[in-house]
């Protein structure tokens, strides 16, 4: 059981519904406020959308319908006094706010922890020098990368690695100068034109491993190190094609059980090295002959993915995040979609 | 059109896959169900099945199609595979062919188009059946009219015949291990290998003076099919063991070593198959684990035979591991193994340690 009880907790919800950032944050935002609600928890929800089911109400025990930003959610913090706040409900824009806030040495001077993922795991898994360091240290496979100031040594990397090869220009504005090399003509004329945009003088030269089956899995730790894969889910096009304009199948068909155990593994391993507490996804990418894989990106906080996954499987993925956050462990909670079972389950067909 | 028709009558209908010749007497066996989403192959070829006929919950089976490496066992004893939809396979870049071919090949019959949904909540809720495939559905229904519930039982345990009839060596650098097969899965093997052990696979049957005189540093009895109450033989050899070497079992290997030690077994309602939460009672940690197991050990009859209980169902409570209190015993009624469904390094790392020396039992 939660070691401490926790009295009030402000949730920090995704603003706005834009493109590439849409509704599933307010699924996951809304059960939430319920989860928390059920433990007796006084829940203090701030949305600047008033446009959402979340901001209704019934959802939490106050809403404020202000700006998602430092100087806003500071007052707010300063009126009432919350002792827990839960950011990872709430996309990029809620993990960002959670950062400024404990930058500016609010949380501290006002007595607020943060529920969940501890800061510096979420920022281990977003930095890519730290997460590929993280994943050397583990032993997981990475696209092998290197940043280059100069044509030719992007071209004798690429001769050692291989090609197809991607060109990423540091610090551009619009991300402009990139692209993918097929051979070292390509690659001249696109390092060239990278360094060129880039305003640091710097690319990022990566293997290139568009044409793999990409595969994500929705993990969901607690404290006690408990982790459970709650669902994996494939991409109909390969890499390279954003996992935004692609249809997902969950679970996914074509994997052999050995390969669905070896990223589940992988996964697993990933979500402990980091230390999550609560959900997350890993993305793969599977080479669709050899089986050969690598580890493209991790989400430390709930996704569009983890809304598909809840959709798919039935489990809660939200709710248990939330519960896990204040400190519940999985195997302590029931699951609330088959009743008289463990929360700590992985779906299954029945 | 054929039929699945269970003993009490009730039939399912579904369409002929697989081995069908015009004249075969029929086939049939315990109906049961494993609601895991991937890892067909390594079920159809897990020798724990023998005699059962088994049903996928899993919509559509055979996605990405058969490949060579991924067999549990080089003989199949299964009776038999239900499922709902039948793919042939195009999912795979690298499949040696398809789960209908091999259905083919190794004589197995099923059906396709069932509503395995139905059937599952059938089995669910009245326990376990026997059926039988059938062309027509009258021809099943006479069967049960003219055959007692033991016509299917083999005169002979089913684990003489899933076990090596021989003994064999897997060489290995490390420690030396005695392993009792009772339908061993390759997977198995592979971890035992992989840490180096060098193994004597050996016949169900072995004495265990036969066992001893191997001078052993350890003792691995396997998984396998059929009721474990039905080999008071082999339960007899393992408690003649107990004190004298470390020792792991799986499965229906678990099941022997709590018999042999004075506790209890019984049949499952409708018994786990899939992937199940289990708790350490020695860490509290929680992990998912892969079974297949239709009976389980009664918790109440472990008073008085120094096993206690070291792996909890987080669902349902049953029993899942063992630990003994004075000598170096390790059973889990899971598959450490995985395959299909995770693998558990904590089991074979204790037993390591229990071989090796480092650490003794509770």
């Amino acid at each position: 059981m939660p070691k401490q009880k926790w009295r009030k907790v402000m949730v920090i919800g995704s603003g706005p519904i834009i493109i590439g950032q849409a509704a599933e944050f307010d699924y996951a935002g809304t059960q939430a406020c319920r989860a928390l609600r059920e433990e007796g928890i006084k829940t203090v929800l701030v949305n600047s959308n008033p446009a959402t089911i979340m901001t209704d109400r019934e959802m939490a025990d106050l809403v404020y319908l202000e700006p998602l930003t430092l100087e806003f959610v500071t007052r707010i913090i300063e009126q009432e006094r919350p002792d827990g706040l839960l950011a990872t409900m709430g996309g990029q824009t809620g993990l960002n706010l959670a950062f400024q806030l404990a930058q500016a040495g609010i949380l501290q001077r006002y007595g607020v922890t943060l529920l969940g993922t501890p800061l510096r795991s979420i920022k281990q898994a977003e930095d890519r020098e730290d997460f590929c360091r993280l994943m050397q240290e583990i032993n997981e496979p990475v696209p092998a990368s290197t940043i280059v100031t100069e044509v030719e040594a992007a071209l004798r990397f690429a001769a050692q690695i291989g090609y197809p090869v991607i060109v990423r220009p540091a610090f551009t504005l619009g991300g402009t100068g990139g692209g993918v090399a097929d051979n070292a003509e390509q690659l001249r004329l696109i390092a060239e034109s990278g360094l060129k945009a880039s305003l640091i003088g710097q690319i990022l030269v990566e293997k290139s491993v568009a044409g793999w089956k990409e595969i994500e899995y929705e993990v969901l730790r607690d404290g006690g190190g408990n982790s459970i894969a709650v669902c994996h889910l494939e991409n109909m096009d390969p890499v390279g094609i954003h996992t935004g304009d692609s249809i997902v199948v969950a679970p996914s068909q074509t994997l052999t059980d050995r390969e669905v155990q070896m990223l589940r593994r992988s996964a697993l391993k990933i979500v402990e090295a980091l230390g999550l507490e609560g959900g997350c996804n890993v993305q793969f990418a599977l080479h669709p002959a050899t089986g050969e894989y690598v580890v493209i990106e991790v989400t430390p906080r709930l996704s569009r993915s983890s809304a598909l996954a809840s959709k798919a499987t039935g489990y809660p993925i939200a709710k248990m995040a939330a519960k896990i956050a204040v400190g519940y462990r999985l195997a302590e909670l029931s699951n609330p979609v088959a009743s008289g079972r463990s929360a700590f389950s992985e779906p299954v067909m029945d | 059109m054929a039929w699945l028709v269970l003993e009490d009558g009730k039939a399912f209908a579904g369409e002929e896959i697989g081995f069908w010749p015009a004249a075969y007497p029929p086939r049939g066996g315990e109906v049961v169900f494993n609601t895991s989403s991937s890892g067909y192959q390594e079920m159809i070829t897990d020798l724990a099945y023998a005699g059962q006929i088994l049903t996928f919950t899993h919509p559509q089976i055979g996605n990405y199609g058969w490949h060579r490496e991924e067999n549990e066992a080089g003989k199949i004893l299964l009776k038999g595979l239900i499922v709902r939809e039948l793919s042939a396979g195009e999912g795979s870049f690298h499949a040696d062919g398809s789960l209908e071919d091999y259905c083919r090949k190794h004589k197995i019959a099923g059906l396709k188009g069932v509503d395995t949904r139905a059937l599952t909540r059938y089995l669910a809720k009245y326990g376990y059946r026997l059926g039988v495939l059938v062309k027509e559905r009258g021809a099943g229904e006479r069967f049960w009219q003219e055959h007692p519930p033991e016509v299917f039982r083999p005169a002979r345990p089913l684990v003489y015949q899933a076990g090596t009839a021989e003994e064999y060596l897997i060489p290995g650098s490390g420690p030396v291990l005695a392993l009792l097969d009772l339908g061993v899965k390759r997977n198995l093997l592979r971890c035992l290998q992989q840490r180096g052990y060098c193994l004597y696979v050996l016949p169900a049957g072995t004495p265990a003076e036969e066992i001893l005189a191997l001078k052993p540093q350890g003792l691995v009895i396997s998984n396998g099919p059929g009721a474990p109450t039905e080999l008071p033989e082999i339960a007899a050899q393992i408690s003649k063991v107990f004190s004298r070497l470390p020792i792991l079992g799986i499965g229906l290997g678990h099941q022997l070593i709590a018999l042999a030690a004075g506790g209890e077994t019984y049949q499952l309602l409708c018994g786990h198959r899939g992937n199940y939460p289990v708790q350490s009672s020695l860490t509290g940690r929680a992990t998912m684990t892969t079974q297949n197991h239709g009976y389980a050990v009664r918790r109440d009859t472990l008073r008085g035979t120094g096993l206690q209980v070291l792996y909890t169902n987080l669902n349902d409570g049953t029993v899942e591991g063992l630990s003994h209190q004075k000598y170096n015993i390790l059973a889990v009624e899971f598959y450490p193994e995985g395959a299909p469904g995770p693998e558990n390094e904590a089991v074979f790392t204790r037993f390591d340690q229990m071989v090796r020396g480092r650490a003794v039992h509770a």
